[in-house]
């Protein structure tokens, strides 16, 4: 068997990482994944967190590593990075299809990031279209849901509660 | 790189989210509703995440070999700098939900600032924590003008809650000497700047809430120099005993 040698190929292999939160999606496509490089026998892979106290990180850390050492590359180096912060823009339009195909609402538009605080009394005026019936008649349980990426909703024409990625 | 005097700075950083945290984790399994008890517990997983950051780079600011973990779990109460209003006991929700608005507006406003300062580690940390701060500051504060605007009985705990909390804020924006010198080296900011847009945006929420800002002019302070009240030791000897009893383990 060949070793992989280019970023490519090893991005390939990344993609079968999935999330163990969201196994619908791989590291690579949610982002957590910032650069892969060849580093002689081996491979540095630079990551960034979803939210700082992820608790899957260590985690998806073990599964790199397992995924790349199987395929022979070796020793493996993995670098954690905070700059820049992650963001579900980041997630592309193919996985958010695959997000709402899996029964999770994908992120209501972009994260927008002002530069001075805004503190608003209103609720977020995104709306999150339902999993399963499509309706966009649905309304916001709770900013926080079962896992730090995602908040609850609940469809007022299906009455499904359902999970939405949080735009962040 | 993070200068070393920029280390009693990040070690306050750290203890306030660490603190709240903690006392935001004790409502697993308590919390009024459901989606509450996961909400509170998800904002302590975001602020002890957030802890970890910015414990990792004290240490490695330090330079003495400390990890996150040596920091969080074998300093006695009188190393800890947080401020003292986020090591009060939870109280009721009404308690902890006006503690972590007044707590959360002042760390969304710090993290902002933080997040455009030279040193690159600090800002990297800030941008991210402000982030997630954004969704602790919506979530508290549809919560105060609720309970404010909801029953006598919410209204009055809220307020309550309120006149007990709200002379532990004045400490927020004090300017310790490892401010300054966090600030010089461009780690930090200096609280006092924070306070004027502070007042505004609490002030207006609190107007929306249909509750009154106490007329105190007393405000408590010490947890910056290490002087705590007598709940910081019950909290570290719950949350530390673990760590202390079995040197090393894992879990």
């Amino acid at each position: 068997m060949r070793a992989p040698s280019s970023s490519a190929e090893l991005l390939e292999i990344l993609e079968e990482v999935k999330d163990p939160e969201v196994p619908v999606l791989s590291v690579v496509e949610l982002g957590i994944v910032r650069d892969v490089e060849r580093d002689g026998a081996g491979a540095l892979v630079t990551v960034t967190p979803t939210y700082s106290g992820c608790p899957a990180m260590r985690e998806i850390e073990t599964e790199i590593r397992r995924a790349l050492v199987s395929r022979g590359v070796d020793p493996v180096e993995i670098r954690t990075v905070y700059a820049p912060a992650w963001t579900t823009d980041w997630i592309s339009d193919t996985a958010r299809a695959k997000l709402e195909a899996y029964g999770i609402a994908p992120p209501s538009g972009r994260a927008t990031v002002s530069a001075t605080a805004v503190i608003r009394l209103e609720r977020r005026a995104a709306r999150a279209r339902c999993p399963r019936c499509g309706s966009e008649n649905t309304t916001l349980t709770s900013e926080f849901g079962s896992t730090a990426c995602k908040s609850l909703r609940v469809c007022r024409a299906c009455a499904e509660p359902f999970e939405e990625f949080k735009t962040i | 790189m993070t200068a070393p005097a920029a280390f009693p700075y990040l070690l306050a950083l750290g203890d306030d989210r660490l603190i709240l945290g903690h006392r935001l984790s004790e409502w697993c399994g308590h919390g009024p509703i459901l989606e509450e008890d996961i909400a509170l517990t998800n904002i302590a997983l975001d602020l002890i995440g957030q802890a970890t950051l910015f414990f990792k780079l004290a240490g490695a600011t330090e330079g003495k070999g400390r990890s996150e973990d040596d920091l969080a779990f074998l300093r006695d109460d009188v190393e800890f700098r947080n401020a003292l209003i986020v090591e009060l006991p939870r109280g009721d929700f009404a308690f902890t939900i006006v503690r972590q608005m007044l707590f959360s507006v002042y760390s969304l406003l710090q993290m902002e600032a933080l997040a455009s300062v030279s040193d690159a580690d600090v800002a990297g940390i800030a941008a991210k924590a402000a982030k997630e701060t954004r969704y602790h500051v919506r979530h508290a504060t549809q919560w105060v003008v609720t309970l404010g605007e909801g029953t006598d009985e919410s209204h009055r705990r809220a307020q309550a809650a309120l006149d007990e909390s709200w002379r532990y804020t004045g400490e927020l924006f004090i300017a310790t000497a490892s401010d300054s010198e966090a600030e010089k080296t461009g780690a930090g900011v200096n609280p006092e700047t924070l306070s004027a847009p502070w007042h505004a945006q609490v002030g207006e929420i609190l107007r929306t809430a249909g509750l009154e800002i106490p007329q105190t002019g007393y405000m408590q302070r010490g947890g910056r120099e290490g002087r705590h009240t007598e709940h910081l030791g019950h909290l570290l000897s719950e949350m530390q005993i673990l760590a202390r009893s079995h040197p090393g383990a894992e879990w």
